[in-house]
This record gives C-alpha cells, sequence and structure tokens, in this order.
C-alpha cells in the first residue's frame, strides 16, 4: 500500500493511501469537530462541522469526505473555519428544541459537549421551536424528533450494520424528519428487529430507552461490531 | 411476495396495475428505478398511497421507509388525491420579487386553503413550486396544464373562481 505525505496545519504528515482527511487528522491527534460522522459507518458529509482549508481550493471541504492527496496543504483550525463551526452549532440548538436541562442526554450529548468546547453560551439566531412530535410506541425506546439533528447516523447504522433499514428521512428542509417504515409509529414497524443500534449511536436525546434519565451511548461499539463480523476478532 | 391484492380495489376493475406492473417489467424491478416508477405510478393513479408505495417497493426490492422518503421529497409526488383542477403557483425568485407570495395568499384566503391542500369538494388543488424556468413572464402560475406569465391576484381568483363555480 503506498502512502501518501500531506501538510496539516503546517506539519508533515503521512496518509494511508484513500484516507480521508478526517482519518488522517485523527491518526495523528490532530482535532477536528464532528457530528455526523461515526466511526465504523459511511460518511455522508452533512453536519458540515468537520470543514477544512486546502489550499489552492477557493471553498471549503468537509474533512470526512475528502480524500488526502500527496502535497495538499490543509488547515484544520482557522479563525475562519471556528466561527463557521460555531455557527453550524448555534443553528442546530435553534432549529429544534435543545433545551439541555431537561433532556435525558444531558453531560452525554454530543451536540452539548460541541457547544461547550467551542464556547457556544448565547444563540444568535431566534430559535424554531416547531413543536415537533414524540414516538414513544415502541415498547422500549422513544424517538424525540424536537431532539433530532439529522446527521442521519441511527439510518446508517439500520440499514448498514442491521440491515433492516428501518429509518430513513422524509421531506426536505426544515421539514425533514427521521420515520420508521412508511411513517408508521415505531412500534407497528414491520422491518424493526428491536436491536437497539440506532438508540446508541444518536448523539443527542432524540433516541432514549424509557424510564432512564440518562442515555447509554457507546462510541465503540459499532467498531467492534464489524470487526467481530469481518474478521472474526471480538476486540471488545 | 405482494400480489395484486396488496392494492386497493376502490377504482373499478382496470388495467392500472397491469401497466404498473408493465412499468416495473421493463426496468427489470431494478431498485434505482424507483422514481420513474413512481412518476408511472403517480401518472396512473393520480397520487401515490400507501399501499402502492408498499407494493412498489416490495417489488423493487427497496425499503418502505426510502420509497417513503423519496416519495416525500420530491414536490412532484403527492400522497394525497389531488383536486380536479390544479392551480400551481411559482415562488421562484424572479416571480417572488414580482409578488407571487401575495397571489399565494389572495387564493389561499379566497379558498381557504394551505399551500399543498385541496379544496374538501376536491375541485382545486394550491401547489407551489420553485421556478418553472419562465422567468421572463414572472410572475407565473400554472392552471391545470397551462402556463400563464404576469399573472395579478385578479386573474388569478377570477380563474380559481370560475372552476369552483362550474367544476
Amino acid at each position: 500500500m503506498s502512502v501518501t505525505t500531506l501538510t496539516m496545519n503546517g506539519t508533515l504528515v503521512s496518509a494511508a493511501e484513500g484516507a480521508t482527511l478526517l482519518a488522517v487528522a485523527r491518526e495523528h491527534h490532530i482535532p477536528i469537530p464532528t457530528l455526523c460522522h461515526f466511526e465504523g459507518l459511511s460518511e455522508v458529509g452533512a453536519c458540515r462541522l468537520c470543514l477544512v482549508e486546502v489550499e489552492g481550493s477557493n471553498r471549503l471541504q468537509a474533512a470526512c469526505m475528502t480524500k488526502a492527496v500527496e502535497g495538499m496543504t490543509v488547515t484544520t483550525n482557522s479563525e475562519t473555519l471556528r466561527s463557521y463551526r460555531r455557527q453550524i452549532v448555534e443553528l442546530l440548538l435553534a432549529e429544534r428544541n435543545h433545551v439541555c436541562a431537561v433532556c435525558v442526554a444531558n453531560h452525554t450529548c454530543e451536540l452539548q459537549n460541541l457547544a461547550v468546547s467551542m464556547g457556544v453560551h448565547h444563540v444568535r439566531y431566534e430559535p424554531q421551536a416547531p413543536q415537533l412530535s414524540m414516538d414513544a410506541s415502541h415498547p422500549r425506546w422513544i424517538l424525540d424528533h424536537n431532539r433530532c439533528v439529522l446527521c442521519t447516523r441511527c439510518v446508517r447504522v439500520c440499514d448498514e450494520i442491521e440491515g433492516a433499514h428501518t429509518w430513513d428521512l422524509m421531506g426536505r428542509g426544515r421539514h425533514t424528519l427521521v420515520i420508521s417504515d412508511l411513517h408508521e409509529p415505531w412500534g407497528q414497524s414491520e422491518s424493526c428487529t428491536s436491536c437497539g443500534k440506532c438508540v446508541r449511536v444518536c448523539p443527542t436525546g432524540a433516541l432514549f430507552e424509557k424510564g432512564t434519565s440518562a442515555t447509554n451511548k457507546d462510541p465503540h461499539f459499532v467498531t467492534y461490531l464489524k470487526m467481530a463480523r469481518e474478521q472474526k476478532l471480538w476486540n471488545r | 411476495m405482494a400480489t395484486a391484492a396488496a392494492l386497493p380495489t376502490k377504482a373499478p376493475a382496470d388495467n392500472r396495475l397491469k401497466m404498473l406492473d408493465a412499468a416495473m417489467t421493463r426496468h427489470r424491478h431494478q431498485p434505482d428505478a424507483l422514481i420513474e416508477i413512481l412518476h408511472t405510478a403517480q401518472e396512473l393513479y393520480g397520487y401515490l398511497d400507501l399501499d402502492c408505495l408498499k407494493y412498489v417497493g416490495r417489488c423493487l426490492k427497496v425499503p418502505p421507509s426510502r420509497v417513503y422518503g423519496v416519495a416525500t421529497f420530491y414536490n412532484v409526488f403527492t400522497l394525497k388525491p389531488r383536486g380536479e383542477h390544479t392551480c400551481v403557483v411559482c415562488l421562484g425568485t424572479a416571480c417572488y420579487v414580482k409578488g407571487t407570495a401575495t397571489i399565494l395568499s389572495a387564493l389561499e384566503r379566497e379558498h381557504h386553503l394551505e399551500v399543498g391542500g385541496t379544496t374538501p369538494d376536491g375541485t382545486l388543488s394550491l401547489v407551489s413550486a420553485r421556478c418553472l424556468g419562465a422567468c421572463g413572464l414572472a410572475p407565473v402560475l400554472v392552471f391545470d396544464q397551462e402556463i400563464a406569465g404576469r399573472v395579478t391576484a385578479e386573474t388569478a381568483l377570477a380563474r380559481t373562481r370560475n372552476w369552483m363555480e362550474q367544476p
């Protein structure tokens, strides 16, 4: 396997051929904030938090979708990037209903962690507070659309790891919703295997277990499952 | 595998299901023909109901949530029966600047409708679109299949009132 060499934040780094900029950065302990990215799932480039500057390109590139190329010069942290990332987090917070104090994901929420790490104390935008519904028809879990950031991790884990493809997105723009089957109540879904993977990968309090005051997040279990399935290695 | 019984039998026995099946056979039941088949289904039935979506999904081996997602993503698909007449209001930039928002709200007020809705008697459906590519004629409305340029609220109301009076 050939090796690619590129410059990241002024330092020369090496990357495996075909690796994404995000993978390269992670390997070299260069922090890049992400939300829709989840180790072991495909990339969609939806959240735009991992935007980086690539020399010679006048537009910002999503690190999770951009392949490392020989001789590339990448900046992962600049005043522009910080201001855009902050703005994205603020827009996400304003889009639906993210009141941390009364959320099951308080302290385990990735959106909250991002906001804290970026010093988002105030949201400059008017909260949309769209009064969306909740689906509590499943015996074990609840889907609260008001906390959903549409990262599609649940959709991808259900399709790629479980293979059921119960979830998908309907509509477009601000009317987009995560739906099960033909927009039917989750509890009545014929395709859902009740495996709970979607609940575990949800970055916010949109999917959570009934009767709990805190959600159970495990960022490594998908990688573990993939290794177990593909390489027969139960490396827990 | 779904059978013909999966589709509603509200309509009298006709060959629409046969035509839908034929369209799917023509595409060799390939999952990537989904949009094409949904177009055919909508042309045949006028709208896409849940049984139809389920049937198409099964035949093309596409999960129901994706079929529903595609059917709700594109504006051309509708899950509710359309009225006998359709009035499309263009909200593209040029038309918007020329005042289609005012025309739209006039139509909404007049017929007690929201965009995307149909009057209770099933006569008129009000739909919005993003740019019909006829910006030179802005503001543009489409009455049934006929494009009308430089429309005013008065002319739009006259056309739709006419439909409502003689359905």
